[in-house]
């Protein structure tokens, strides 16, 4: 029989002891960290940004990546959207008992290589256990520290009307990994998720001289979503080209196939970038080596009912384009 | 993100054409929701002349399920033994009383989601104790499939797996709509995928007995307008015949095996439709053997009606909309009462329903109110 998480591991005892020498410490640069209750270190001058997340994706493992590495990933890029180079993380685990102890260092040994890539060091953490059918074999929240360096910072009230849109690469693959898992689709090549850090990326935006008026990732909801919540946060109209978008052909395929959009399926290593018209061409040099593309701009809002983002189609036509809402069923004929 | 099936400068030549041909106004109805849905979703209505008009049809197989069908497939699903199966829309569908499936299995009752009619076989011969019901809808495009289940459900003699039968027949719904009081259609674009299994026959008959035109087309921007040219083209020069713009997918006998298997299965009938009253042969009903898989059969008592009355009145109007003779935009419930969320209506809950799409790709909506994700 193979080895599994019991209660104890988390009852403060010796095999909650065992757990964290054997599996956890190696998440740790300093295992001298995982002795005390609490971390302290040096920071550099300057401002600093701080987040928090919780992550419960099901299946735990999917094509390109883990629970683990996207609750570390995730935790960076929400630093990176603030300007900000990734420093230092916690890591709080909270586990099923049951959970096969061969997944768990899956999903650790990914935490760890997540953190190398994102340059982030894990500092502080808590393990708990849950009785079996209480949890959902693993949840890990994760928060971050970050050193903001982005001259001003990144804001939804900065944009302004005339800006430009661009994106970091291209759309869906994460939420195409996660549907071909949980559904069993063996797509032909494989769809892996693009899971990875922002904070490079970001930092050639800025290294390129542009001051982004707002980053934002697109995690759940896709770009429909976060185009929503930036055009209703900034109070503006966001209008997008259809034709400019970059979906990859096996996830433009796979959502024909299953009656979804690619706008509403979820990334975790693009960004979308709202920069001042006189820098998109600076930012659009940056962002092209990962396949990033401009895809439009930012009008002014009108008086009256209007849609706050809209699609410009090849045809010319326009229409509204909304987030997401309820379950994703599929199409019946 | 645009699809290599796309040809977007011979859609735009198309529409150029359009203009040039059109030297009247014409009111078109596409009957197909699926067409519908694409039409707003390209937006494909800003590129047709002035003048004329497209007008969307009853083409929505969520939309016309009466609500008696509803209202039975819920009873069924309240009962303990049983299992009721049927494709993902119809669970969010209102019933008489404003309930949908999804409330009753919140509720406790077993209903399940399928993608394919065969899976309620499976289901059944897993759970020899319980008794599963399928709740079988749409168009002569889907029919074919529930009559394959019929069919290889008495051959196998699984007893536990009943029908609830609601499929329609769209010939009928096209008569019914040129012979309303009021009608404004003076062609019809007709649905592909019901050509590609029944052919041209059944539109030639009707043709024959309406002179009205009838284009049979498919559901791309270039399909769709194409349909539309050939649709004007035949308005402006006085002609009226059944033709076929999708001749890489639909021909002339249709498709023999399913439209065998249909006759095998099952008996043309009257049939109510949601919001347009009984259809006359509008619907198909089990017939000889295969009436023993009937669940209206096997659970008579699901006729009763449901317990008490609506909690107050529906103000959805789909049946005029179903007809043409509104846009959902007329509606003073639609966008603000009535939203995907929650449907007061069916055509709000199909993807091929006209309200859904407005509401998707055209309703000028107040932007809901999101907090920012972190």
């Amino acid at each position: 029989m193979s080895e599994r998480i019991q209660l104890a591991h988390g009852g403060g005892g010796t095999l909650m002891q065992q757990l964290i020498e054997r599996e956890l410490k190696q998440l740790y640069p300093d295992p001298a960290a995982v002795l005390h209750d609490a971390a302290a270190f040096d920071v550099p001058a300057g401002r600093l940004a701080f987040t928090t997340d919780g992550y419960v994706v099901q299946p735990l493992e999917f094509p390109g990546g883990t629970i683990g590495s996207l609750a570390v990933t995730g935790t960076a890029n929400d630093l990176a959207m603030a300007g900000a180079r990734p420093l230092r993380l916690s890591v709080g685990l909270i586990l099923e008992e049951g959970l096969e102890l061969e997944l768990l260092r899956r999903v650790v040994s990914s935490m760890r290589e997540a953190a190398e890539q994102c340059g982030v060091q894990v500092v502080t953490g808590d393990t708990k256990v849950v009785e079996r059918g209480k949890g959902d074999g693993v949840f890990i929240t994760t928060s971050g520290i970050g050193l903001v360096e982005a001259a001003v910072d990144p804001h939804p009230t900065a944009i302004r009307p005339g800006d430009q849109l661009l994106v970091s690469g291209d759309l869906g693959r994460h939420g195409v990994a996660i549907l071909a898992a949980r559904h069993g689709l063996a797509l032909q090549p494989p769809v892996l998720s693009d899971c990875a850090p922002l904070w490079p990326v970001v930092q050639q935006l800025l290294a390129a001289g542009v001051q982004p008026h707002c980053l934002r990732d697109l995690t759940r909801g896709g770009l429909a979503s976060a185009l929503q919540e930036l055009a209703a946060a900034a109070g503006v109209v966001l209008r997008i080209e259809e034709e400019r978008l970059p979906v990859i052909e096996p996830v433009g395929r796979t959502c024909a196939l299953l009656g979804f959009d690619p706008l509403h399926l979820a990334n975790e290593g693009r960004f979308l970038a709202v920069v001042a018209p006189d820098q998109a061409a600076a930012a659009l040099a940056a962002l092209e080596p990962y396949g990033g593309a401009s895809i439009g701009e930012v009008l002014e809002l009108q008086a009256g009912p209007a849609a706050r983002v809209r699609l410009r189609t090849p045809l010319g036509t326009e229409r509204v384009l909304l987030p997401l809402s309820g379950e994703l069923l599929p199409r019946i004929c | 993100m645009v699809s290599a099936a796309q040809n977007w400068p011979a859609a735009l030549a198309v529409a150029e054409q359009l203009a040039r041909t059109a030297t009247r106004p014409w009111t078109l109805m596409e009957v197909c929701g699926g067409q519908t849905h694409a039409i707003v979703r390209w937006g494909l209505d800003q590129l047709l002349p002035p003048g004329l008009r497209l007008i969307h049809g009853p083409g929505c197989p969520v939309c016309v399920t009466p609500a008696e069908t509803l209202d039975a497939a819920q009873r069924l699903a309240q009962r303990p033994e049983v299992i009721l199966c049927s494709y993902g829309d119809m669970l969010r569908v209102p019933g008489s009383r404003g309930d949908d499936l999804l409330g009753v299995r919140a509720a406790g009752g077993d209903v399940r989601l399928l993608t394919s009619p065969l899976q309620a076989l499976e289901l059944a011969r897993r759970h020899p104790d319980r008794q599963v019901v399928f709740l079988a809808v749409g168009f002569e495009t889907t029919a074919p499939a529930t009559a394959l289940l019929a069919r290889q459900t008495l051959a196998a003699g699984v007893g536990n797996l009943t029908l609830l039968v609601a499929h329609v027949r769209v010939p009928p719904a096209m008569a019914a709509i040129l012979a309303a009081e009021g009608n404004q259609v003076q062609g019809f674009l007709a649905a592909g995928h019901v050509g590609a299994v029944m052919g041209l026959a059944e539109l030639e008959q009707l043709v024959a007995r309406t002179r009205v035109p009838v284009v049979v087309t498919g559901f791309e921007p270039l399909d769709i307008l194409t349909g539309v040219l050939r649709c004007v083209e035949q308005l402006e020069a006085g002609q009226a015949w059944v033709q076929n713009a999708y001749g890489r997918v639909v021909r002339q006998r249709g498709n023999d095996e399913a439209q065998a298997l249909l006759g095998e299965v099952f008996a043309v009938v009257d049939q109510p439709w949601r919001g347009l009253g009984v259809l006359p042969e509008g619907g198909l009903a089990l017939r000889g053997p295969y009436q023993q898989l009937d669940a209206r059969v096997r659970f008579p008592e699901i006729h009763r009606p449901l317990h008490g009355a609506p909690l107050e009145p529906n103000p959805c109007i789909a049946g005029v909309i179903l007809q043409g003779r509104a846009t959902p935009a007329d509606c003073p419930a639609f966008g603000r009462r009535c939203t995907p969320e929650h449907p007061l209506g069916a055509p709000m809950v199909s993807s091929e329903g006209a309200c859904a799409a407005y509401y998707r790709y055209r309703a000028p909506v107040a932007p809901p109110a999101l907090a920012p994700a972190p």
